[in-house]
């Protein structure tokens, strides 16, 4: 862990997707630092690059240019193997549609972070448990990912992103297919997350989200319009 | 650690695709049991055909008179060239290598009688090594002809397998008489039963023996129909043969070089000649086997990759979760060798039923007995791995190489 408290620090990052005819270019030119312990979203229309910023921020791509510090580490020119690695152990991701793997149990799906890690079956066994009892479906253990509502399977993901007790949770839209109260939910499930000591990032186009969080950054044409750099 | 959850993984998918995953178990069991079925008949019918070949003798030489093709020492050419039973004396001596060696006299028309039961027979006269050149085995209560038998010119017989039976049915032989135009023969042996597919004159089991001493001394021949040899060592075999040239080419004045002089039938080289052809035979087999399976392997090749296809989503889930590439490579290979390991299991199973069920149709006279020995199990399990391996290995590596944001995104 990085003593000066910087979870995420972004410096001049661009995405380009060249598609041989055309040059996309989805970011240009972010700067962005994240203070471990904060709650923030980040809004922007379709289109804004959002999704790109996401996958950048939670490793799955890396960026065209500029570089990435995660956690006090350089990331943005990792092999994938490392990437993946950087994924299981400080990341947690919450999207919109869940991702939960269908036909498995949720226990299973919480378990699935921890099977990468190498944990052991039993201690698997006892740490999704143990999260699935904390988020309050410790009466659905055993029941596969289609038998379950929406707010509940949006809870079977946060278990499932909190399974290696990851610095950092991003979450995608968490609210975007839950009715409201479901999402109130939610949004409370983070609340106390936060107040945990986890540092959250939800990226939305969900006008009242962001009054919850304590700040809010803005994305319009793969720029950053304000509070950017923290 | 991951193992068990693949294995679950693995079970859940084929509980949840029951028919897909038959055919594609089918066509590697189907491949597995062809590999070992061809091979394991190909093994019994060889070595069948070797038994039955060997049941004239192995690795012996026959020889038949001859005649001669070049002019020598003031000789013409087509001048008979026979032997008599001295010069099989003379041979045994002086052929460097010559391990046994027998004269065979030959009457084929002789009156044999038990009692008032008659019967056309042949009948030869030989010494004892014969018997162990021509894979002749008296059964536990006889014994063949011996040296005294030769000394004295008993008038002792030797009765093949069948012609046994023929005379005295089931009852013993052993100590009885036999008539042999006209002259009493004491019975002193019966032939074990073999298998014979090749000979010159008929088969041992019709067959009957005497001492050649006494054959020479009733019936007047002066010549030897045929001569048996064997050399001591099968490598020696040429080097014998050439040795007898040398030896009766110079008692009768040929060319040691008149292949025509003497006849000669080697089966050593037949022995070779089979060997070659039962190899390439088998080879033929596999092969085909072999591609059986290579396209069971195809099927299962092809079918991962549907599978890689229909859980792109999944696999983008893990790769999001920290799933490294290896990861996911190593679950489809597993899986690929779960598919295939079980079609291999059944179909070993069912090749191995098979082998041994055949035996109980008695047809082990026409095709031997089929079996599966170490080396096939060995080839067929190796082409198993082989077609495993890289039927799992191009799906798993597609998957691995799967880009997580694009499998999300589904």
């Amino acid at each position: 862990m990085s003593s000066n408290g910087t979870m995420v620090k972004l410096s001049g990052v661009r995405k380009i997707y060249d598609t041989g005819k055309v040059k996309v270019e989805a970011l240009r030119g972010i700067d962005l630092h994240v203070r471990r312990g904060e709650f923030m979203t980040l809004v922007g229309p379709s289109g804004s690059g959002k999704s790109t910023l996401m996958n950048i921020l939670g490793c799955l791509d890396v960026p065209s240019e500029g570089t990435y510090e995660f956690d006090g580490q350089r990331v943005d020119r990792l092999p994938v193997s490392q990437l993946a690695e950087i994924r299981n152990r400080s990341i947690g991701f919450v999207f919109q549609n869940f991702n939960l793997l269908p036909y498995s149990t949720a226990l299973e799906n919480v378990e699935l972070p921890l099977v990468f890690r190498g944990l052991g079956a039993k201690e698997r066994r006892k740490r999704a448990a143990e999260l699935l009892e904390k988020i309050g479906l410790g009466d659905r253990m055993e029941h596969k990912a289609t038998e379950l509502s929406g707010g509940q399977m949006q809870r079977v993901a946060i278990a499932r992103a909190l399974a290696n007790n990851p610095p950092l949770l991003l979450a995608d839209e968490p609210t975007g297919n839950l009715d409201s109260a479901s999402g109130r939910e939610i949004v409370d499930l983070f609340e106390n997350l936060w107040k945990a000591g986890h540092t959250i990032m939800i990226i939305t186009h969900d006008p009242n989200l962001p009054m919850r969080t304590e700040r809010t950054i803005h994305l319009r044409d793969g720029r950053l319009e304000d509070g950017a750099a923290g | 650690m991951a193992l068990g959850v693949f294995v679950s993984q693995f079970f859940r998918d084929l509980r949840s695709q029951k028919l897909r995953t038959f055919l594609t178990v089918f066509g590697i069991f189907w491949g597995t049991a062809s590999v070992i079925l061809l091979l394991a008949f190909g093994k019994g019918i060889h070595a069948h055909q070797q038994k039955a070949f060997r049941g004239m003798g192995e690795y012996i030489v026959i020889m038949w008179p001859g005649r001669t093709s070049i002019p020598y020492q003031g000789l013409g050419r087509n001048r008979a060239i026979r032997f008599r039973e001295a010069d099989v004396e003379v041979l045994k001596r002086d052929v460097p290598h010559m391990g046994s060696i027998s004269p065979e006299y030959v009457m084929w028309d002789a009156k044999g009688r038990v009692g008032k039961l008659e019967k056309l027979m042949r009948v030869q006269g030989c010494w004892p090594e014969f018997a162990p050149m021509r894979n002749i085995i008296p059964d536990a209560t006889s014994r063949f002809l011996n040296d005294e038998d030769m000394a004295l010119k008993r008038r002792v017989i030797f009765l093949g397998t069948d012609l046994k039976k023929e005379l005295f049915g089931d009852e013993d032989a052993i100590g009885r008489m036999v008539f042999v135009n006209g002259v009493p023969f004491k019975v002193i042996g019966v032939m074990v039963k073999k298998e014979q597919d090749s000979s010159y004159g008929g088969r041992d089991v019709n067959s009957a023996w005497i001492p050649s001493t006494t054959f020479k001394a009733m019936y007047g021949r002066e010549y030897v129909n045929d001569v048996v040899f064997k050399a001591d060592d099968i490598t020696r075999t040429e080097s014998v043969k050439k040795g007898v040239y040398q030896v009766l080419g110079a008692r009768y004045k040929f060319d040691p070089d008149d292949k025509e002089a003497l006849q000669l039938w080697d089966t050593t080289e037949q022995e070779k000649f089979f060997g070659t052809f039962f190899m390439a035979f088998r080879v033929f087999l596999g092969v085909i086997g072999a591609f059986t399976l290579i396209v069971g392997g195809i099927g299962v090749s092809n079918i991962m990759n549907v599978v890689v296809e229909e859980r792109t989503k999944e696999i983008g889930i893990k790769m999001a979760l920290g799933a490294k590439p290896r990861f996911i490579m190593s679950q489809f290979v597993i899986e690929t060798f779960m598919l295939t390991g079980i079609g291999g299991i059944l179909g070993f199973l069912f090749a191995w039923a098979v082998v041994s069920v055949v035996p109980s149709f008695k047809v082990e006279d026409y095709i031997g007995t089929p079996e599966i020995s170490r080396s096939v199990a060995i080839a067929a399990m190796m082409v198993l791995g082989i077609v495993g391996m890289l039927s799992g290995y191009f799906p798993a590596r597609r998957a691995s190489q799967c880009n997580p944001i694009e499998a999300l995104r589904l």
